[in-house]
């Protein structure tokens, strides 16, 4: 059976041959035609249609949008802002990247809108420090819209004003997580706010009501508004509504980023039809299905789960859907939408002294069990790869991501024990006979740490 | 501190984006790291005053941040992407190759001060990996030949300019 068909929505035009990051294009292409929908209307009717979409957060965790903007306290007399989260730096994702580099009005509109439904009258884009490119290209977009008065001082001959900026941060990861981008945003060291009391809807920037949501989110909004949320909520499956783009890297044939509907296509689908299948002569043995952060699959292994009516079904790695839902019943999560591969060249030891040395290098050093716990699991990994390994290293740091997780301000401590704890469930074979494994000459040259 | 003039007048552009002036560290931090190459003692203590703050919440900020540098690094920055996709296709023996054909170890300048090769951390591009970054250009799909080839033209245009 072929693969289901990509629905392009939010990458309509990504990779369009003639499509340019101009407002003129933009326009061309209908664009703003759901800002000018939306001033018309009552900002009350926005968030409905936006909560009958159950669009989910696609930044990470998932969290359904509407309610996330039904949280905000709109009684306290003070701005409510909006921040978008254009941070990308989840390894594994890179979907925002395309919209800001070539369809950054679509990012724009998606803001207005938003703002307009929250009553937002300044809005900031914190864009990752590495996007230079980025960062220019949307700062000449919003000065674009600003001269249409799409974007400013009474937009579209209304009295609605809303101001948006571009932010640029320094190569932090942390500074994805939404009260650290918010201290970041500040002028401060990243460090995550504890929650309560300072969930964002309530003490966010500036301790005022704030919005933060992803890119991909934002974009979102324009095409619930130009569809109605019911009509949105009919893609995908249920509870896991929309589109969402699904980006792999690793050992595919096909790496890329496509859109499909969520949980319209299963894993196995994705990556061995659409994206061509392992390299020459490997075949895959584990992956990753939501950004680094996400526990480990291993090919091979099943999932036993709950239907409704109370029977149950065994789902293989191949057959599960990339749906929110159901890769949290299997374990894991969909988090970012980074799908990264790895076929049998690769040493699960090596790997995971990869991540641990990413977790270590960004956690922010505020909680002891994060920064002490991540460095030691950079420490034992890389001694394991680098220097001797014993047979009781797995147990070793398992021990160590065991009491981490649960203990720490932000969910930091979660993403950099989830690995090693998925790691050593799975292969903890390998790391057992690490010690043996390593002596013997293997043909992968490729280091990973 | 010598600041361009358009430096000068870019920073006070972008203080007024934000209704409370600490707000504005990363971008003053930035601009006068594009305009002078570091972030020196006298230019974090030149921002703490222009933002009415205390010279330890800029350093703080300094420090934290990997993207700010306390040191002058070489005329041309490589930053390779370390992070586990691009480890898979090679990163790191793109990084060796970079190393080698400037003589250079990852983080320090290399002897002819024109480059400084770093690993960095995921550069978000992992479809295109190995993915490294030269000054504000992002390059796609550097393996070791292109790494090469990507050497040869810095080493080219640091010989028209001499």
């Amino acid at each position: 059976m072929p693969a289901p068909q990509q629905r392009r929505i939010i990458f309509k035009h990504i990779d369009e041959p003639g499509y340019t990051n101009d407002l003129a294009c933009y326009v061309r292409h209908g664009g703003y035609e759901m800002l000018k929908k939306a001033v018309a209307m009552p900002p009350a009717a926005i968030i409905d249609e936006v909560k009958k979409s159950g669009l989910r957060g696609r930044g990470g965790a998932g969290f359904p949008c509407g309610v996330k903007w039904g949280l905000v306290d709109r009684k306290s007399g003070k701005p409510i802002y909006l921040v978008v989260n254009a941070d990308e730096s989840e390894p594994g994702t890179f979907k925002d990247r395309y919209i800001i580099h070539q369809d950054p009005h679509q990012l724009i509109e998606g803001i207005m809108i938003s703002s307009w439904a929250n009553n937002v009258k300044q809005a900031y884009i914190y864009i990752r420090g590495e996007f230079p490119h980025g960062a220019r290209i949307l700062e000449r977009a919003i000065a674009e819209a600003r001269a249409a008065n799409l974007v400013g001082p009474n937009i579209l001959g209304t009295s609605y004003s809303c101001e948006i900026y571009v932010h640029r941060g320094a190569g932090a990861y942390i500074c994805g997580e939404e009260t650290g981008l918010i201290e970041s945003l500040e002028g401060k060291r990243p460090y995550p706010r504890i929650k309560p009391p300072y969930f964002p809807a309530v003490l966010g920037l500036y301790q005022c009501p704030t919005i933060v949501n992803n890119v991909e989110t934002l974009c979102h909004v324009k095409h619930i508004l130009d569809m109605g949320g019911d009509a949105f909520a009919k893609i995908g499956t249920p509870n896991n509504t929309g589109t969402r783009i699904l980006c792999v890297s690793g050992h595919v044939q096909k790496p890329g980023y496509y859109e499909y509907e969520v949980g319209k296509i299963t894993l196995g689908e994705l990556l061995n039809e659409v994206c061509g299948g392992p390299l020459p002569g490997r075949k895959f043995k584990a992956v990753i299905p939501g950004g680094s952060s996400a526990k480990i699959l291993r090919f091979g292994e099943t999932f036993t789960l709950k239907n409704k009516d109370g029977s149950s079904r065994t789902l293989t790695v191949e057959e599960i859907p990339m749906d929110f839902d159901t890769l949290a019943a299997c374990g894991t999560m969909g988090g970012s939408g980074g799908v990264i591969v790895m076929d049998d060249s690769v040493n699960m030891v090596e790997a995971l002294a990869n991540i641990n040395a990413f977790y270590a290098h960004e956690s922010c050093g505020q909680c002891t069990p994060c920064r002490e716990g991540s460095l030691w699991m950079k420490k034992i990994t890389t001694r394991m790869v680098h220097d001797h390994a014993r047979a009781e290293d797995g147990a070793l740091l398992k021990s160590v991501a065991d009491q981490i997780a649960g203990r720490t301000i932000c969910a930091f401590g979660e993403a950099c024990s989830w690995p090693t704890q998925s790691f050593i469930a799975k292969f903890g074979d390998e790391f057992k006979a690490y010690p043996q494994t390593k002596q013997q000459a293997r043909e992968t040259a490729l280091p990973l740490v | 501190m010598k600041l361009k003039i358009e430096t000068l007048s870019r920073i006070d552009e972008v203080i007024t984006h934000y209704p409370v002036k600490r707000s504005a560290v990363l971008p003053l931090l930035h601009l006068i790291q594009e305009d002078v190459g570091w972030i020196s003692p006298e230019a974090t203590e030149w921002v703490a005053a222009k933002l009415d703050l205390q010279p330890i919440n800029v350093l703080e900020v300094v420090t934290f941040y990997p993207m700010f540098r306390q040191k002058p690094i070489g005329r041309r920055h490589i930053k390779v992407c370390r992070t586990l996709s691009c480890a898979l296709l090679g990163g790191y023996t793109t990084c060796e190759a970079f190393e080698k054909e400037f003589h250079t170890h990852r983080g320090e300048v290399s002897p002819d001060g024109e480059v400084t090769v770093e690993f960095v951390e995921c550069l978000a591009s992992c479809g295109t990996a190995p993915v490294v970054m030269i000054d504000d250009e992002l390059h796609e799909k550097v393996d070791v030949a292109k790494a090469r080839q990507l050497s040869d033209q810095i080493k080219r245009e640091a010989a028209q300019r001499k």
